[in-house]
């Protein structure tokens, strides 16, 4: 099961956990699966076009997703993060 | 006589509640709420006085309404907040953040409605849980000539505004940062402009059918049939059935002039109402001119207007108010409110002959709204 590292600005709805487990073959399975257990998450991080919001950054391990159909394998980790936002 | 009041502050970095005793000279702070969110409006459910919902998004995450069901203590997020239908091209729009929260007609409790930038309509029938986009405008054959992506203000193009007729919850107006004032007789079904002579010195013809820039509007409670409007370009009213405006702010003195962000109805006088002029000479700097601020009210309609200043700084003072950020309460005398970028909330108790500083070093206002606690 791909393994999810939320940011701090995701932990309102995590319970304060920054890192998880859920299940899903593409980052976007991924993302409704932390859905399904937080809702609201997603929508925080990806806009209704299904965009990543501006700053908001999605990675595989070391790659950048700017897709969020990227499948993944299994053991895999999906790493989130709040990019520069400003003052 | 004056009774309790508590004033929702949004600002940039979260939201505060401020609550007064009776006579309105002690205040209480309670806050931050949502420190380091982005809070563009805080707005109480006048239908049942303990709903509020909370216009809100941070510099990373996507924008949501939060719900209160008991006056602020507790807040939940709505299970939908307002989105664009997925869509392709040009038109697949996302929500950057909703900025107006309007609840709906004392006849239709559950009802609110929400403007947002880009400009979009949104209405909720479930108290704000969940929201649906409004057709009849955000898919009007007009919309993207009223609201052109290039359009709009540093944060973005606004539905700013969303005013309900009290005699006619289908009669409503709405003021967008790119297109001027609509108007709908259809509960938001159908909008046609309502411009007609109100400046857009900013484009080739200075008096078009849209795309003017209307910062805020607001119906005189005691006289449903006018409109006060302080527009990029001007002071305005109109008198229903009228659909011409008058620019009233000609007659503000020529050294301020009447450009500002917003405007305040008085509750009981419909002839009276109060601007915060701003400089807009030059390359608009949105201060006070001269550095002196002041408000300016007028007792006539429009035909004169007086200068308001006891208690603000006599020099070098640079606010900004912008079009959320001024209001008045219903007591008597009139209780009026406006928080400054500088984070600064000021009120004064005697319908603006004086003023004085309640909260210095809050974030930047976005919004006050006064309430009755």
């Amino acid at each position: 099961m791909p393994r999810v590292s939320l940011p701090s600005q995701l932990q309102s709805y995590s319970g304060g956990l920054s890192r998880t487990e859920v299940p899903g073959d593409t980052v976007a399975a991924v993302l409704d699966a932390l859905d399904a257990r937080w809702p609201g998450i997603r929508f925080r991080v990806i806009d209704e076009q299904g965009r990543i919001r501006r700053h908001m950054r999605i990675y595989v391990g070391q790659d950048r997703v700017l897709d969020i159909g990227r499948t993944l394998s299994e053991d895999e980790e999906v790493l989130l993060f709040g990019a520069l936002s400003g003052g | 006589m004056s009774h309790a009041i508590q004033l929702l502050i949004g600002t940039r970095k979260g939201a505060w509640i401020y609550r007064s005793d009776a006579a309105r000279q002690a205040w209480t702070v309670d806050g931050p709420h949502f420190l380091g969110c982005i809070v563009n409006h805080l707005v109480l459910d006048p239908r049942d006085g303990r709903t509020m919902l909370m216009a809100a998004s941070t510099g990373h995450l996507g924008p949501t309404v939060f719900r209160s069901t008991d006056g602020g203590a507790t807040w939940a997020e709505a299970a939908r907040p307002p989105a664009f239908p997925k869509a392709e091209g040009d038109n697949a729009r996302s929500v950057d953040h909703s900025f107006w929260l309007e609840p709906g007609h004392v006849g239709e409790p559950g009802v609110w409605w929400a403007g947002t930038s880009p400009p979009g309509l949104f209405v909720s029938r479930d108290g704000g849980e969940t929201w649906d986009g409004v057709a009849g405008f955000n898919d009007h054959p007009k919309y993207w000539d009223w609201c052109p992506a290039d359009g709009g203000t540093p944060d973005g193009a606004l539905l700013n505004q969303i005013v309900i007729d009290p005699r006619d919850p289908a009669h409503m107006y709405i003021a967008t940062s790119t297109g001027g004032v609509f108007e709908s007789l259809d509960s938001g079904g159908s909008w046609s402009p309502l411009n007609k002579n109100v400046e857009a010195s900013f484009l080739p013809d200075p008096y078009p059918e849209y795309g003017q820039d209307a910062h805020y509007i607001a119906l005189a409670p005691t006289n449903l049939d006018r409109l006060w409007q302080q527009n990029h370009c001007g002071i305005y009213r109109l008198d229903r059935p009228s659909d011409a405006w008058e620019r009233i702010g000609k007659q503000m003195p020529p050294e301020i002039g009447d450009i500002g962000f917003t405007i305040v109805p008085h509750p009981r006088d419909a002839d009276t109402a109060w601007v915060f002029p701003m400089d807009g000479t030059e390359v608009w700097p949105r201060v006070s001119p001269g550095g002196r601020p002041a408000v300016y009210r007028t007792r006539d309609a429009g035909a004169s207007w007086e200068r308001q200043d006891a208690g603000f700084p006599r020099e070098q003072g640079w606010f900004t108010v912008k079009r959320q950020a001024f209001c008045a309460d219903g007591g008597k005398p009139v209780g009026l409110y406006l928080g400054t970028t500088g984070g600064e909330l000021w009120m004064s108790d005697d319908e603006g002959a004086s003023w004085r500083c309640l909260a210095r070093h809050l974030p930047e206002i976005y919004s006050v709204v006064a309430a009755p606690l």
